[in-house]
Order: C-alpha cells, then structure tokens, then sequence
C-alpha cells in the first residue's frame, strides 16, 4: 500500500505493507537514528515526533502515519548544524552511549514547542517515557533546563 | 597546570551521536542478510535425546540450523576475560544437556526474522528431564543433582558438589580474634539477580569480506577476547576474524561475554552470507545477569570499635554456566575487605551452580554484593559500641601510605598484587557528605512516630583500577601533514567516553589540542590490542598506554624540530601545537614538522606505538549519604536525597566522571528497591519486559548531589584512577542503613520491595 505523509517537513509518498511497524519502516528507509530497545513501548529509543507529540515508532503501523507529520532526530540538524537541543546535551554531557539520545532530544523537543517554560516536574513528565542507563538523568534534566533558557521561551 | 586533561572538552562523538548519525552494529545495511534465532530450553534441566529440524528444513527462507547433532563440540568459556581465562570451561555451543530455561538448543539462520521465528517452532526437540537445583543455597546439598557432569569440562572447582570456584585465604587467627573480641557482629544478606538492560541490547552481525575473512561486527566490551574465543569455538585461526566494534549502546558488563558471536559466524561461514543475531528484550534478561551472593560478614572489635577481626563467607550463584564465576567472587573479598584495617581476616568463598539464568560480570562485579553486607555490619558495630557511623569509620577505615594484605592475597582468580594506597581523600568527601545531608540532624527510628518515617544511612567504598600485572593495553600514534595525530586505540568506548578521555590523554602529553586527536578504536585489524572494558580499566591502564606512545611520538617530533630549528633537542620545547627553539626564539608548527619528516628530508613517518600494564590497582574511594522517607502502612520506601563524595584521583574529563557516577548511582538505586526477578516453579524467569521490570526513569530521580574530591595518583595517567564502577556499590547499603534509622528493622533480602519492608515492621509490631 502507499502512504503520503509529511517526513521532516517534506511531502513524501512510500510503498509500505500494512503490517510494517513505523520503527521498521522508517530504518528501511534510511533513517537509522530511530533506535529499537525493546519493541514493547516501554523504553523511548525509537520516539519520533507525530504531529507534535512525542510516540513511539514501535508501537505505530505504517498506515497510522498516513496523511501525517513526522520528525524524527535527522529532522533536527546534523553535524554541521546540529539543533540548539543538540548542541547542549552534548555541552551538558548528557550523552553517554547514546542510544536513547536521539528519543531524549525529541522528547525534549515535543516538550519546549508546547511548554517553552518547563517546570521541573514538567520536564520529568515530558521524558518519562524515555529511559537511559548510562546518565542517571541528572545532566539530561539540566541540558533540558539549558535547551529552554537558550531558547527562550521561543518555538523551535 | 593541565591544559587539555582535568577539562570537560565535548565527548568527541557528542554530535554524532546527538544527530543519530553514529554507526552503531544495526545501522549498516548489508546485502542479503540473514536473521539469526535461538530455539530455547523451556526446561531447566535435562538430556536431548532427539532433535527434528526436518519440517523446519522444509520452510522456505530457512538457510542453515546448527544444533548439538550437528555441530562442534568444544569447551570454553563465554567470559570475556584476558588468556588464559580464570573461568571454567564449561560452555559449548551447543551440548547433549540443558542446563536452565532458555538454554541454546538450535540456531536457525533465515531470510527474515518472522521465517526465523516460525521455524523455531517447527523443530521437535525430545527432552528427559533431570531434577534441578533452582536455589544457591541447595547447590552443595550431598543430594544435589549435578549439573555438570559432562567429561571434558575442566577448570571446574568440584564437580561433584556444583562448585564452579572456590578459595580461602587466611591472614592472622580469624577464630581466635573473634573468640577473644569485646564486640561481634554477625549478619548476612542475600542479593539478588539483577540484569544490567543497556538501552541497546546484544546484537551482532558477521559476514565475509573479499578474501573470505570472517568480519564479526558487535556490540562488546572486548574485541580481542571475542576474536581469540571465536577462533577456538569456530576452530580456525585468529588471523581469519576480524572483529569490529562500532557504536556500542550501554554494557555494564553484560557484553564483556561472548556468546553470541560464533553462532552468527558459523553460520556465515556455512551459508557465505551475513547473519545478524539482535537479542529482544526479554532474550536479554537471560543473557547474562548478576551474581545473586549469599554475604555473611563476622566482626570483631574492641569497645572503642576498632575493627581486629574480619570474617566474610560467601556463596555465589553463577546459574548454568561458571562465567566469571570465580572472579565476582573474589572480588567481593578484594575490592571490600582492603577497605578497613584488621590483624585477622579471612575470605571463604564458593561460587555454585544452579539451574537459573547465567550470571556474568556486571558493574560492581562482586564489590557490589559484598558491600550489600560489609556496610550494614559497621553501622550495627557503630550501635553496639555506642558510635557515629561516620566516626567508626574514619578510626577504622586504610589510610594512606598503608596497605592490606588482602591485596596480595586476592586477586583476578588468583594471587592479587601488594598494593599501598597513595591517594585518599576519603575523609575530605566524608566531612561534605555530613554537611550536604544534615547529618547531625539524624535521631534514631526509637524517637520517630507517624505514617511516614524518615531516615539517614551512609556507607563508604572503594573499588580497584584495572587488573593488575594482568590488564595490558597498547596504543599507537602517528602525525599527519597539517600537524594532526592519528590516535589508534584497542580501548574499547562502550559510551563511557573513553574515547574522549584518550584522547585528551594523549593531547595533553603531546602539548596539543584534543581536537588535532583523531581517534579509532576498538578494530582487531587496525588497532592495536587492548583487554578491553571492563574492571575500570580503560582511564587507568589503556591511558597509560596512550601517555607511553605519546611521550615516544613527542620524542621524535623534538628529534625533528632541532633539526629544521638548526638546534639541539635540549634546547626544543613543545607548546601550543609548536615546537620553538628557546635560544633562536624561532618555532615550527606541528604541521611544519609533520610535511618535513613526511616530503623534504630524513622522511620518515613520526609515528609510535605503547603498552602498558600496571603493577597495582589503585582504589578510587566514595562516602555516600541517603535520606529515604518509609511509608510504614505500605512499606515504600522513597528516597529524599542522595549524596555521594567521589576520589578517583585526577578527573581526566570531569562531566564524563561524575556522568560514571550518577549513571551508577541512578542504576544501584533501582536495584536496591525495584529490580527483581520473578521465577516459576522450573526457574524461568516470568517478567523479562520494561513493564514488569522496573528499572528507574527520570521521575524516579530523587534528588542527586554528587562531587568529585581529586587526589593524586603518582602511578596513574595524570594522576587518574578509575571511576566506572564504583558509584553502584552504595545505594543498597546506605538505604538499608536510613531504613533501620527510620523505621528499625534491616534488609536483610533485595529489592528492598514495599511487602518486604511492611512484612518486617508487622513482624516488629
């Protein structure tokens, strides 16, 4: 079957079975920083951003995504112009192995779009879904706090 | 007095990995690949007697199924450990027994993984079933069946009595200490399986390069150990495997193990093709866990509290196979006991099998288990003889300039090295550690009523930096035209960021930037050998192999400079990528000097390679204070504030250290209070998923203080120890010393879960 949907802002058209998870779709397709850490929804390495809100890729079928927007971590920035969020959990030194980066930085994404201003518990409930067990969270807390007070309270 | 050491630079492959670009094993496709799956024991313990793989034959897409009828059979370990290995070799790639649920039975490589998992189904294994030992404590008994009884396994301690290991060692008169001491203690805990859940789990992918090799690419600890233990399970030599490690997603232990890797490769080797195993996460909860230890800890001392005598026994469970059975072990005597000073001390340790899941080594590696013991037992001294926690250990805890003999008594599975400690700063993190938590404030759980009880627990801890006269690590280093350095390392960056932390190592010796660093590592082709990852060895021994090639490299750049600078090497110095003559008061880039020695006169490539090893094993030390809140109706325990005071010498890259620290930190609080393993009546673990094993995300947090107090270790790379490991080994302990504080009873059994808690204060009244 086809589906059009919107992939890191640019209409695209693929063919896909229906059956095809989005996390497996989407490393088809190229787009290897979506990471698969457990394929039961629990752990975030493979969250992608649909139409803002943060989910995650292993749960979704291909034609859920349909007619939808995505983003996902290479919609971001890339070596040469990483993302602001990028940049400052690198600064921060919340990236260790950093396999659970990728869903951590759109999480964290999805969060300062909607709530440019977190409050602690705020940010804490905007990653809950995403788990790391190489930081122990503190420096992925603080790079949050920084990504917000860089941004300012604007969108991004 | 450093410039690119004692610095937190950015993690080299920060960005990288920031933008999901990094290679990890799975982001590399490859033509034709095949998916690799595991048929498993749903027995804990029994022969084959049969195994019909013909209606699996029959499905189309399945390529090869390798099973005991038709394969090798070769003993070995899976452990991950440096030649030759102090595990037995008890391992096959597939034998005539199973030996606990989820044992390999048959691997079947396919054209997708769904054709993988529908054959699995289709093969027909007949099974006799043996009696099972699914209890450390009823491995020994005279009735036990045995569980390794197979011929050609050796380096098994005692068959007979499921013995994987055993040792004791005896310093002074441990009975007649305690006969004759004016205060004993004597208590002991039981810990528990947990498992170490890096976010990316096991994976591999093999296949053969233009000339036939094998390429093993995979996510592991140990590049090297996997190359040699392929070649011996696959029976070819090491010249015809490579193995590579790209990106690795977390460790902790669980890949210094290797056990996946030949099943791929000989698969590729009988198919031609490339085949990728990829554990899912329930698969990963019986890959490889933690040792579960029975700790018994006797103490005697005298009535101001100084400790005379020590006692540990302990009783490991290694489950089916003895990985890293003996080593754990040990170090639950070494990396505990040095810890306090004493005339008589005596380690009695056991590891056994069982038919439960393998355990492995696992961050903490044994430190952890017996720590769970040692810990509670000085606080229950601190009581009896009327103590500050704090203060019974600062009057008994080794001091500088001192050793113990344990050093040299206990080492990797063997006779360890004398060792005198040269850097402490133990107390310093004592004395902020009773600031940052109030601890003058702390009242015993006699004066505290109400529903929800708080209390305040400390320990304090060291663990070791690498494996000493055994740990060999190399490096090579080369310049290029513009001034830049190849950096090739066998260090093995499992995320840690000890890439970066080589790389500022070598930076700073050869009086450059780290960003002229670029460094490759962890490539049995192209790099030279390393251990590998693992007992908190890559700062300490791989950085003093760096430091090695770059003091040769920084030699031969001078040998260069003095002859373009029309000078004397005496009178070369080297500064900011330059090296100048300080009588001419001229000077020449590194890129200068690279081109010369490159294109113009005397060519040759300025280039060397070090290795190093290490006659000790510096402790890095850590005090740790927790305030926990109990909830006395339902047994909850939450923890307030944690608080952990952290010397591991110089901090080479300071954020990545305390980054060691806190992810150990956060990982040892749920072990303490959520990990657990639920089994059935056959030992099958029942809850392999996120949802019903819980380990803590960002909500969990409690607040989390840590800070490093630097010392300086003469024998280190800029004076650094190790700082990897050690952050585990105090949430345990400390929450089970603020829970007697709080509510009066101790945790004796792991998690520390609510029914437990609530069962003990019932039984209390």
């Amino acid at each position: 079957m086809k589906i059009n949907f919107n992939l890191n802002g640019n209409d695209r058209t693929f063919e896909t079975e229906p059956n095809e998870k989005v996390l497996d779709f989407l490393r088809r397709i190229g787009l290897k920083g979506v990471k698969r850490g457990c394929e039961t929804g629990d752990c975030g390495a493979c969250a992608i951003i649909l139409d803002g809100k943060i989910i995650n890729s292993c749960m979704l079928y291909t034609g859920q995504i349909d007619g939808h927007s995505i983003t996902t971590i290479e919609g971001l920035g890339d070596n040469q112009n990483p993302h602001l969020i990028q940049e400052t959990f690198v600064d921060e030194g919340a990236v260790q192995c950093g396999f659970c980066t990728p869903g951590m930085i759109l999480a964290t994404k999805a969060l300062l779009d909607k709530t440019p201003n977190p409050t602690l518990e705020e940010i804490k409930n905007g990653l809950s879904g995403n788990l790391c067990r190489c930081t122990g969270y503190v420096k992925i807390e603080k790079a949050v706090v920084e990504s917000a007070k860089k941004l300012g309270g604007k969108n991004v | 007095m450093f410039k690119e050491v004692n610095k937190s630079v950015k993690k080299v492959d920060g960005i990288s990995l920031a933008t999901g670009k990094a290679l990890f094993v799975d982001d590399q496709n490859f033509e034709g690949l095949l998916y690799g799956k595991f048929l498993r024991s749903p027995i804990p313990h029994g022969i084959i007697k049969s195994i019909d793989t013909s209606e699996a034959d029959k499905l189309p897409g399945v390529e090869t199924i390798i099973h005991y009828f038709n394969s090798s059979h070769i003993p070995h370990t899976t452990a991950g450990q440096g030649y030759p290995e102090p595990s037995p070799y008890d391992t096959y790639m597939f034998d005539k027994k199973v030996r606990f649920v989820g044992d390999n039975v048959a691997f079947i490589a396919a054209t997708s993984r769904e054709i993988a998992e529908e054959a699995i189904k289709k093969i027909k294994v007949e099974y006799e079933e043996l009696p099972a030992v699914l209890n450390l404590h009823d491995a020994m008994k005279d009735n036990a069946p045995k569980i390794h009884d197979e011929a050609d396994s050796f380096g098994i301690f005692d068959k007979d009595k499921n013995l994987a290991g055993g040792v004791e060692v005896n310093v002074g008169d441990v009975k007649k200490g305690l006969e004759e001491a004016e205060i004993r203690v004597d208590y002991s805990v039981d810990t528990h399986y947990s498992q170490h859940t890096p976010i990316e789990p096991h994976i591999c992918i093999t296949y053969l390069d233009e000339k036939g090799r094998l390429i093993i690419r995979t996510s592991t600890q140990v590049p090297f150990h996997v190359r040699r233990i392929c070649a011996m399970v696959l029976e070819t030599p090491e010249k015809n495997i490579r193995v590579i490690k790209p990106r690795i997603g977390g460790a902790f232990g669980t890949k210094q193990e290797v056990y996946l890797e030949y099943y791929a490769g000989k698969a590729t080797l009988l198919t031609g093709k490339p085949v990728k195993i990829e554990l899912t996460r329930e698969e990963e909860f019986i890959s490889r866990t933690r040792h579960p230890m029975y700790v018994n800890v006797k103490l005697g001392a005298d009535k101001t509290g100084k400790i005379h005598t020590i006692n540990m026994d302990v009783i490991s469970n290694t489950g089916a196979y003895g990985s890293h059975a003996l080593t754990v072990m040990f170090n639950s005597g070494s990396k505990c006991l040095p810890l306090y000073k004493a005339e008589n001390v005596r380690f009695n340790g056991k590891t056994v099998y069982t038919n439960l899941p393998v355990a492995g080594a696992y961050r903490g590696y044994g430190a952890t288990q017996g720590y769970a013991a040692l810990e509670q037992v000085l606080d229950i001294l601190a009581e009896k003889v009327g103590k500050d926690p704090v203060e019974i250990r600062k009057m008994n805890h080794i001091q500088k300039g001192e050793t113990s003999p344990i050093f040299k008594a206990l080492g990797e599975g063997k006779e360890g090295a004398e060792t005198f400690i040269k850097s402490i700063k133990l107390d310093e993190a004592l004395d902020w550690g009773v600031e940052e938590i109030n601890w003058q404030d702390r009242i015993p759980y006699t004066e505290k009523t109400g529903r929800y009880r708080k209390g305040k627990g400390m320990g304090i801890f060291m663990q070791g930096s690498g494996i000493p006269l055994v740990d060999m690590a190399s490096a090579f280093i080369k310049i290029n035209d513009d001034g830049s350095f190849n950096l090739q390392v066998g260090a093995t960056d499992l995320g840690t960021g000890s890439d970066t932390v080589l790389s500022q190592i070598a930076a700073e010796t050869l009086e450059t930037t780290t960003d002229n660093i670029i460094i490759y590592s962890s490539d049995t082709d192209m790099t030279p050998f390393d251990v590998g990852a693992y007992a908190s060895s890559t700062t300490y021994i791989s950085g003093g192999a760096v430091n090695n090639a770059a003091e040769k490299v920084k030699k031969q750049i001078i040998k260069v400079a003095a002859e373009m600078l029309e000078t004397h090497e005496d009178d070369i110095e080297l500064r900011d990528t330059k090296a100048f003559s300080k009588k001419n008061n001229t000077s020449k880039t590194f890129g200068d000097i690279g081109k010369y020695a490159l294109y113009i006169n005397n060519q040759f490539q300025i280039g060397a390679i070090g290795s190093h090893i290490s006659q000790v094993s510096p402790p890095p030390f850590m005090a740790v204070f927790v305030e926990i809140e109990v909830d006395t109706w339902t047994g909850k325990i939450k923890v307030l504030k944690y608080v952990c005071g952290v010397d591991c010498g110089t901090a080479i890259n300071p954020k990545l250290a305390e980054g060691q620290v806190e992810g150990a930190i956060v990982n040892g609080l749920s072990y303490a209070l959520t990990e657990r393993y639920i089994f059935n009546e056959k030992g099958k673990m029942m809850n392999g998923s996120f949802q019903d094993y819980k380990i803590f995300n960002i909500e969990d947090l409690p607040e989390l203080k840590v800070k490093l107090f630097p010392s300086y270790e003469p024998t280190g790379p800029y004076g650094a120890k190790s700082v990897s490991e050690i952050g585990i080994n105090g949430p345990i302990p400390a929450i089970a010393n603020a829970l007697y504080n709080a509510v009066g009873v101790r945790a004796h059994k792991f998690p520390m879960y609510p029914e437990f808690i609530l069962n003990k204060l019932e039984k209390n009244g």
